[in-house]
């Protein structure tokens, strides 16, 4: 039972994380209607420049500078590529950010090599002990975090004036623009906030009982994709639940590894994308996603 | 290859005003809805009936016989890595033939290409070794084996219907991303199929009595090594790979694909079953991959799940893009870039600048490659649309301007 709550809880913190990554990716396309193959590189840009300034700066302020990094490639992503772009097709741009993703990666990759880079939390390997039920700082730390952020980036969403020019903007982006919305501001700060959600996230993703940042966590960061399409890809809720399902299932698969070994070692990597097929069979657009309607 | 110009049935044949006219590639990118082609427009040969000598007057010709005397040529004259690299680019222009129909050409995005190449790759191994050592074998012939592997890619294509039928854009693409993880994990745990981590070894085809391994056999002074034998199967299977597809898009499925990319309801409505058509695609492109996977598995002789990782997805995708979406020679063209340039790198790696080997702390060959066509895939999108395909044509339309 105790084990049970433990897997729980950790799957409910990792979720949280995934649904920070997720959000990010949800908020780009729905200002933008882009799905930015590149996320999970700028996850990378993000857990990068924090790894790399803690030492000389300390953790705290070397964190805002890999959201502040992050943030800043994301826009800088949108600025000089999405920004060019002058045709009409956004699966054409959804490859764009493939090619922007195989730089990116290959230079975060280039300079991590094989190192494992810690971060440098303040957590360290702590462990909160609850009865039988033992659980990490930093996991705690993670889903606090995480909540935080999402309440704060909703309640932004719904009652800032960026907020509503974003809304505007997805729901149809030429009356928006026609009402005085900058469309242009929008989708880069969609840029900045989703880098800035993903560097946090990269924090967590490298924190105990990871080792810590290493060429893998793109890999890790890639599992907030199916978290976003299961939940629907248009939808914050979506992408929320989508996260927290993804994280339990994953957690899951991982915990209860010993009697599933029929099928094989490394199922806690697989679950996310199996749980996605499940859903995609069923629901076509996910769970919240809007089902696309057309007028013709 | 199907030469046209031929005479007198040409515009207002019964049943052909709908099939585009010269031998030239179906355009890549937007491209104007069908039956708006101007006869003698932008293609070469105007509609003069009985101009049968005008084959022999295009340039065009002769630059492709000296590319097919050439192709014929070269393993009697370049050494074995040449051999290689030229037949990893031919596996890898099949492949992208393959996600062309099916991204390019229909507007479904895949990431899961590189899990149908692992599809045919393993699957050549388990249908034509012989077993033992833990690992399941049949035995058959090889060369069924290679014909059952390309199918069982296709079946499993198949088994994806449900999804590749009902989805499209982002959501495809992200499912299909489960394929290659899935293909991962199978790869690593299926220890009996696939000999886990350290693969399998690929037994040799053989055809007509010849196997296709390195014991000698001498052609006009050259030993015949399995580079030059399977260099001949290779250019076959491209061959066969480029005209079938070239057959797809220009007859009724390819008018059914593109209207299905440019306006999925409209497609519906002129009695396009949408559904039917994309799941359809979807199984020829995996039969496609599985092909490039057979083929790849005989010439690396040694099959690895590693490879066949997302990355390699990502490359079949950034090889359409950069060789132009949509039509056959863009397929090639961007196949052959996108796998040479790592292996040209790795080869003057001394003789350029910035480039160091492997594991001295500067930029390896391998990356620097991702660098360039990384960049080469924005940079074609933004600027080049149409991609090398595009480029080709339109030095066609300028070179040759008279022949109104």
């Amino acid at each position: 039972m105790s084990t049970l709550a433990e897997i729980l809880l950790n799957g409910l913190s990792l979720g949280s994380v995934y649904a920070l990554i997720a959000l990010g990716f949800v908020v780009i396309f729905r200002a933008t209607e882009v799905v930015n193959f590149a996320h999970a590189s700028l996850l990378l840009a993000g857990g990068y420049i924090t790894a790399t300034l803690h030492d000389d700066i300390g953790f705290w302020p070397a964190l805002l500078a890999g959201i502040a990094g992050a943030a800043l490639v994301g826009a800088a992503v949108e600025f000089l590529v999405m920004r060019r772009y002058r045709g009409s097709d956004h699966s054409v741009l959804a490859i764009v950010t493939i090619g922007v993703d195989i730089l990116l990666t290959t230079e975060l990759t280039r300079r991590i090599g094989t190192d494992v880079i810690p971060l440098g939390d303040p957590w360290g390997d702590a462990v909160l002990r609850l009865g039988p039920v033992s659980l990490a700082h930093t996991r705690i730390a993670a889903f606090v975090a995480a909540v935080l952020l999402i309440g704060a980036f909703l309640l932004a969403f719904r009652y800032t004036s960026w907020g509503v020019a974003m809304r505007a903007a997805a729901e149809s982006s030429e009356t928006a623009a026609l009402m005085g919305v900058r469309l242009g501001r929008v989708s880069l700060s969609a840029w900045a906030v989703a880098g800035g959600l993903a560097a946090v996230a990269a924090l967590f993703l490298t924190v105990f009982p990871t080792p810590g940042l290493e060429r893998a966590t793109s890999l890790a960061a890639l599992k907030a994709f199916p978290a976003a399409i299961l939940g629907g890809l248009d939808s914050t809720t979506g992408a929320l639940v989508g996260g927290l399902l993804v994280g339990v299932t994953e957690s899951l698969a991982t915990g209860y590894q010993g009697d599933l070994t029929f099928l094989g070692r490394g199922l806690g990597d697989l679950a996310p994308y199996l749980v996605m097929v499940a859903i995609l069979l069923i629901r076509p657009a996910g769970l919240f996603g809007t089902k696309e309607l057309a007028r013709v | 290859m199907s030469e046209n110009p031929a005479v007198p049935q040409r515009p207002t044949a019964p049943g052909g005003p709908l099939r585009p006219e010269s031998d030239e590639p179906a355009p890549a990118g937007p491209r104007p809805p069908t039956g708006t082609r101007v006869p003698g427009g932008r293609r070469g040969a105007p509609a003069h009936p009985g101009r049968r000598g005008a084959r022999f007057t295009d340039p065009r010709t002769y630059v492709r016989a000296v590319g097919v005397v050439l192709l014929l040529a070269f393993p009697f004259y370049l050494d074995r890595f040449w051999l290689q690299a030229g037949l990893f680019a031919m596996a890898a222009a099949i492949g992208a033939i393959g996600i062309n129909l099916l991204t390019g050409a229909t507007g479904q995005l895949s990431m899961g290409h590189a899990f149908f190449l692992a599809v045919g790759a393993y699957g050549y191994c388990v249908f034509a070794a012989d077993g033992g050592d833990g690992l399941t074998g049949l035995g058959l012939p090889t060369w069924l084996a290679a014909v059952l592997a390309v199918l069982v890619a296709g079946v499993a294509g198949g088994l994806f219907s449900p999804i590749s039928g009902r989805l499209s854009g982002a959501y495809l693409g992200i499912a299909t991303l489960a394929l290659v993880f899935i293909g991962q994990h199978v790869m690593f745990n299926a220890h009996d199929l696939t000999g886990g981590a350290n693969g399998r070894d690929v037994p040799a085809l053989n055809l007509f009595g010849l196997t296709f391994d390195d014991r000698e056999l001498v052609v006009a002074d050259v030993p015949f090594g399995s580079a030059e034998k399977l260099w001949y199967a290779g250019l076959l299977a491209l061959l066969v790979g480029a005209l079938f597809a070239r057959g797809v898009l220009r007859g009724r499925p390819g008018r059914a694909m593109n209207a299905i990319r440019d306006h999925r309801i409209a497609a519906g409505v002129l009695g396009v079953p949408v559904a039917r058509h994309r799941a359809a695609v979807f199984v020829l492109s995996s039969m496609y991959a599985g092909l490039a996977g057979v083929l790849l598995a005989l010439v690396f002789q040694r099959t690895v799940p590693d490879y066949f990782g997302i990355t390699l997805s990502l490359d079949y995708l950034a090889m359409i893009v950069i060789g132009g979406l949509g039509s056959v020679s863009g397929a090639v063209a961007g196949a052959v870039f996108v796998s040479l340039l790592p292996q040209l790198l790795t080869r003057y790696s001394d003789a350029l600048p910035f480039i160091s080997a492997p594991g001295t702390g500067g930029i390896a060959p391998g990356e620097a490659a991702r660098y360039l066509y990384g960049a080469a895939v924005v940079l074609v999108v933004l600027f080049l649309p149409g991609g090398l395909a595009r480029v080709a044509a339109r030095r066609r339309v300028r070179t040759e301007p008279g022949e109104q």
